[in-house]
């Protein structure tokens, strides 16, 4: 069974790893000075990318992790955009106010989804997802709904305006914005995972009925973590359409689902940061396909998916750590 | 050749000297001018995506020619998939990263919606826009933005008026594609008909892309009495439409809209035999009608299609449509002359009075700073099995 | 009245259309276990090979059975050299693998063949049967569908290659014990599904003419019909396609309305998925702790 090489989360303390902590500063630096040498259409890129990699996040601890695969994310995301949208434009709400009211009734239709699929195993909750991605634009299309949607016409928001005091402009700040709140979310998922919840979701998947065995309540974990990744993933619809300032029926496609999907494969299952690889892949990649080949650009892409699944299939995540066990050598194993 | 140049880059320091905002003219270089663009090359609107081969065919053409005054026209067409965060991606990266001189005919109206007040804001044109709604002509609120074609609204109404006139008594059932292209045709019809509408209109039905066939709906609007048939469908579907009603010994008056009436993507698969009476209307020549093959204007298109785009369907009006398009933007940048300032695009836009060869006599291209829809007319016209065979005159919606 | 017994019949057809996917999709599923997200892109590109043979000059059925015959060809060689090497791999590797066949598929024949729309020529006359309630070609497709059907059912019945492949799919273990090369198993029912997809898309390509977004719509409706009458039980799966496109039909007709035809659908599989996963033919699992 592979299930015991993919899915290893980070280990419990950075205490043991002296090199990740001068590797996080690092990181911290570079992303604090990056969007400075960038301009606005490239910093507007990177927190697409940012937002991507949240809802990557949210998709992977519900399929990565608890082993419940989804196909219609997408239909999350699309909630937590439009969330954001009718709060901004109908109510007038601050574009901050609008991440907890989003994060928050993602939160409960991801649970209530989550109940009847409860009794879905593998492929077939993966086909009542892709139900739910295929039918998401009719729904946020219907008549009833329009007033609040917009219908088919959809709802412009207004880029927000950086705090006064700061001197930088609307796209960095925004950059900023998304980036303090993907860092939020990480920590919070990392958290979450790594102690016991993320222990007995990690039994769950591996072997459900020796879980249930042991204890673990399983209705209640399955369905609060389609909850929490529901949740994640609406947070990032809301910080994408601060960013796009639109939403519409036609940006939430079945093939945002998909691509949703790509990103958490590509990355790595049942990995943190393969979270960000993977937004790294969905944003950058279509443009690449594009640049080969004007006509066909899916079809590159679908070279590059098919690509990837033979050449890394635990994931660009799961490839760099066996790429830094190689490099590193035999160590004797701290934490794991 | 060479006082050419002279007097050009003499006019050129000239201006430079004038003020500071010719210099900074973004997109236009003495040699080149650089125009962006957003198709839909890929995803559920692919079909549109010959227009922008059309459209990058006909500048090769000209650029072979010489160029504009001079310039070159190096047209960047990008694909969005139809996704309008997407567009937005594309088009912030053409204006902010490729500094184009301008957006020109992006398709699609939820992709055209997503960037409407980005480029107002921004102040770039974005100019004759690739769809029909009917609120790209706003220059009050959005100086910057103009569409093209004749918008959905008046063509609606050029079937309503017909309809009070012909048929005032009619039962009007309606099959329209559930997004804005669908909606908008729907609503220029009941204003049109006004405070008849809701008399005449005893069907409504819609359909999604998605859907694989519209026989179920098409057999609703049977049911429902309906005795005219106004068909709101893309290509496919249109051609889905008419066979069904034939099939099922429905024959009501039947308009057809115009994104849908081309004789060799709709009529011919649907089959001709069973499109005898469409009515519908349309404000350019059918390269697939063998009454305008000797027009030398239609002779100079194929002429065209055959060298810069061997590709592409003769038979197919969107090639015609992306053709007449791409010389009127030819005639804007001819009226510029050396001000290729943003503002001076939109002026001259905005102060068109042409025609052209391919679109119906009588139907002219006029625009003025308060009328931003440049062709406002179109002709009714009625296929007899083997063309369409214009009447009456040319009217405005 | 007659407005009733029309929706029906429209739906009957539609139904067809889905029953005959769906086989493909519950074939496929037999076979590998797996469920195939490309089925319906494979299905349409057979179908413009089929339509490039006509094109050329060949006459309708000498094009058909080599479509066919390439066809299984090709889903062999799909699954021999595409999917072998996932074969280990977790389920959602193999999903991507199905997606990105998916999306390279569509994009090709779209590149290859343009988006505008193409007649497919019928076997069958096209003259409205019944006053025009149902098509000749309608009736023909269908029955062609349940041939396949019966040919499916022999085979997998009465056949040593059959059980074979049956035994290969429900325990590769003790199928190899037996002395089964089961790698070749699972090629074969690739080959087999493809067969089956490409002889849908040639039907249904006369009823909803032929361009690369053909079999989008389709496909969702077609696992819909799969799912109900059970996606292990071939019988099952065209059943339930032909009551999903009459659903389809008076749900839209009647109740809802057009606009909410996927959403409907949407309910309709999680509904059978809750209620009743092993659909109404299905056998139904149960495993001992």
């Amino acid at each position: 069974m592979a299930n015991t090489t993919i899915g290893r989360s980070a280990p419990a303390t950075l205490a043991a790893a002296p090199w990740r902590i001068v590797a996080g500063v690092l990181l911290f630096a570079g992303a604090i000075a990056l969007p400075f040498g960038l301009s606005d259409y490239q910093a507007f890129q990177v927190t697409l990318a940012l937002s991507y990699a949240i809802a990557v996040l949210g998709l992977n601890m519900l399929t990565g992790f608890s082993g419940q695969i989804s196909l219609g994310h997408g239909a999350f995301y699309a909630i937590g955009a439009y969330t954001t949208a009718i709060l901004m434009d109908r109510y007038d709400w601050p574009y901050w106010a609008t991440l907890p009211v989003a994060g928050a009734d993602c939160l409960i239709i991801g649970f209530l989804f989550g109940l009847p699929a409860l009794r879905l195993e593998g492929l077939y909750l993966a086909l009542a997802t892709l139900a739910l991605a295929v039918a998401t634009p009719q729904l946020l299309k219907a008549n009833a709904l329009e007033d609040w949607t917009g219908g088919v016409q959809g709802i412009t928001i207004l880029k927000p305006d950086p705090p006064a005091f700061l001197p930088i402009d609307a796209d960095r700040w925004l950059y900023f914005f998304t980036l303090a709140v993907a860092a939020l979310m990480f920590l919070l998922a990392w958290n979450i995972l790594r102690g016991r919840i993320g222990r007995a979701l990690r039994a769950i998947r591996d072997h459900a009925l020796a879980a249930e065995a042991m204890g673990i309540n399983l209705a209640t974990y399955k369905a609060w973590v389609f909850g929490v990744s529901a949740m994640f993933t609406g947070v990032a619809g809301a910080l994408s359409a601060i960013a796009v300032q639109f939403v519409g029926p036609d940006s939430f496609d079945v093939f945002l689902s998909i691509r949703l999907l790509t990103g958490m494969v590509v990355g790595g299952l049942g990995s943190i940061t393969g979270a960000i690889w993977g937004a790294l892949f969905i944003e950058y990649v279509p443009n690449i396909a594009d640049q080969i080949s004007k006509a066909a650009p899916w079809a590159i892409y679908g070279i590059f998916l098919i690509g990837f699944m033979y050449a890394m299939p635990t994931g660009v995540a799961g490839g760099l750590r066996l790429l830094a066990r190689r490099l590193i050598g035999r160590r004797p194993p701290s934490n794991g | 050749m060479a006082t050419r140049r002279l007097v050009l880059t003499t006019a050129l320091l000239g201006a430079l000297a004038a003020g500071p905002a010719v210099a900074q003219t973004p997109g236009v270089t003495a040699t080149e001018i650089k125009i962006g663009q957003t198709m839909p090359y890929s995803g559920p609107a692919s079909a549109y995506g010959t227009i922008g081969k059309v459209e990058s065919a006909f500048f090769a053409m000209i650029n072979d020619k010489g160029g504009i005054n001079g310039r070159k026209v190096n047209l960047i067409s990008l694909d969005d998939g139809y996704s309008p965060p997407k567009t937005v991606e594309q088009i912030r990266r053409l204006v902010e990263q490729d500094q184009v001189l301008m957006i020109f005919q992006s398709l699609g109206t939820p992709s055209n919606t997503a960037i409407h007040k980005y480029m107002n804001a921004k102040k770039v044109p974005q100019l004759f826009v690739a769809t029909g709604a009917t609120k790209w002509g706003d220059p009050e609120h959005f100086p910057w933005t103009m569409g093209w074609q004749p918008s959905y609204q008046t063509e609606s109404h050029i079937y309503a008026k017909y309809l009070l006139q012909t048929k005032p008594d009619a039962k009007i059932g309606i099959l329209y594609q559930n997004d804005d292209y669908g909606k908008d045709y729907v609503k220029g019809l009941k204003d049109g008909l006004g405070d008849k509408a809701a008399k005449m209109i005893v069907s409504e039905v819609s359909y999604e892309v998605t859907d694989p066939t519209i026989d179920s709906q098409i057999v609703t609007l049977k049911g429902s009495g309906a005795d005219v048939f106004f068909n709101v469908t893309t290509p496919k579907f249109a051609a889905q439409a008419i066979r069904k009603a034939y099939d099922i010994d429905w024959h009501p008056l039947h308009l057809l809209n115009n994104v849908s009436n081309s004789t060799g993507g709709v009529l011919e698969p649907a089959g001709l035999e069973r499109s005898v009476g469409l009515v519908s209307a349309a404000y350019f020549k059918d390269p697939a009608d063998p009454q305008y093959a000797q027009e030398p204007g239609m002779q100079e298109w194929v002429a065209f299609m055959k060298k810069y785009y061997p590709d592409g369907n003769l038979a197919d009006g969107f090639n015609v449509y992306g053709y007449l398009v791409s010389q009127t933007l030819a005639q804007v940048l001819k009226q510029c002359g050396n001000d290729l300032s943003r503002e001076n695009v939109m002026r001259q836009a905005a102060s068109l009075n042409m025609s052209l060869p391919l679109l119906f006599d009588g139907i002219k291209i006029t625009t003025s700073p308060t009328d931003f829809h440049p062709i406002k007319q179109m002709r009714l016209e009625k296929f007899d099995g083997k063309r369409w065979v214009p009447f009456g005159e040319a009217v405005t919606g | 009245m007659e407005s009733l017994l029309h929706q029906v019949l429209s739906g009957l057809a539609t139904g067809g259309i889905y029953a005959s996917m769906a086989l493909a999709l519950v074939m496929i599923y037999q076979a590998t276990h797996h469920i195939n997200f490309a089925q319906g892109e494979m299905a349409m590109a057979s179908t413009y090979l089929a339509w490039s043979l006509i094109a050329a000059g060949l006459p309708y059925w000498l094009a058909f059975i080599l479509t066919v015959a390439l066809s299984f060809v090709a889903g062999v060689a799909i699954e021999r050299i595409l999917l072998r090497p996932v074969a280990n791999a977790p389920v959602l590797s193999v999903i991507i693998v199905f997606i990105g066949l998916l999306v390279i598929f569509n994009s090709l024949a779209g590149w290859i063949f343009t988006y505008t729309i193409k007649t497919f020529p019928t076997p069958f006359s096209s003259e409205p049967l019944l006053g025009g309630l149902i098509s000749t070609h309608e009736v023909g497709a269908t029955a062609v569908t349940l041939t396949v059907l019966a040919l499916l059912y022999l085979f997998f019945r009465f056949t040593p290659l059959g059980l074979a492949m049956r035994a290969a799919a429900q325990n590769p273990v003790s199928s190899r014990l037996c002395g089964i090369r089961v790698g070749w198993m699972l090629a074969l029912g690739w080959g087999l599904a493809a067969a089956i997809g490409a002889v849908a898309g040639m039907m249904i390509a006369p009823i909803v003419f032929l361009d690369p977004n053909m079999m989008s719509g389709v496909l969702l409706y077609a696992f819909a019909g799969a799912l109900i009458g059970g996606i292990d039980n071939p019988v099952g799966a065209v059943v339930g396609g032909f009551i999903v496109g009459v659903l389809e039909n008076l749900a839209g007709a009647y109740v809802i309305g057009t606009e909410l035809k996927l959403s409907f659908a949407l309910v309709v599989i999680v509904g059978v998925l809750v209620v009743k996963p092993s659909g109404l033919f299905g056998r139904v699992l149960v495993s001992r702790v």
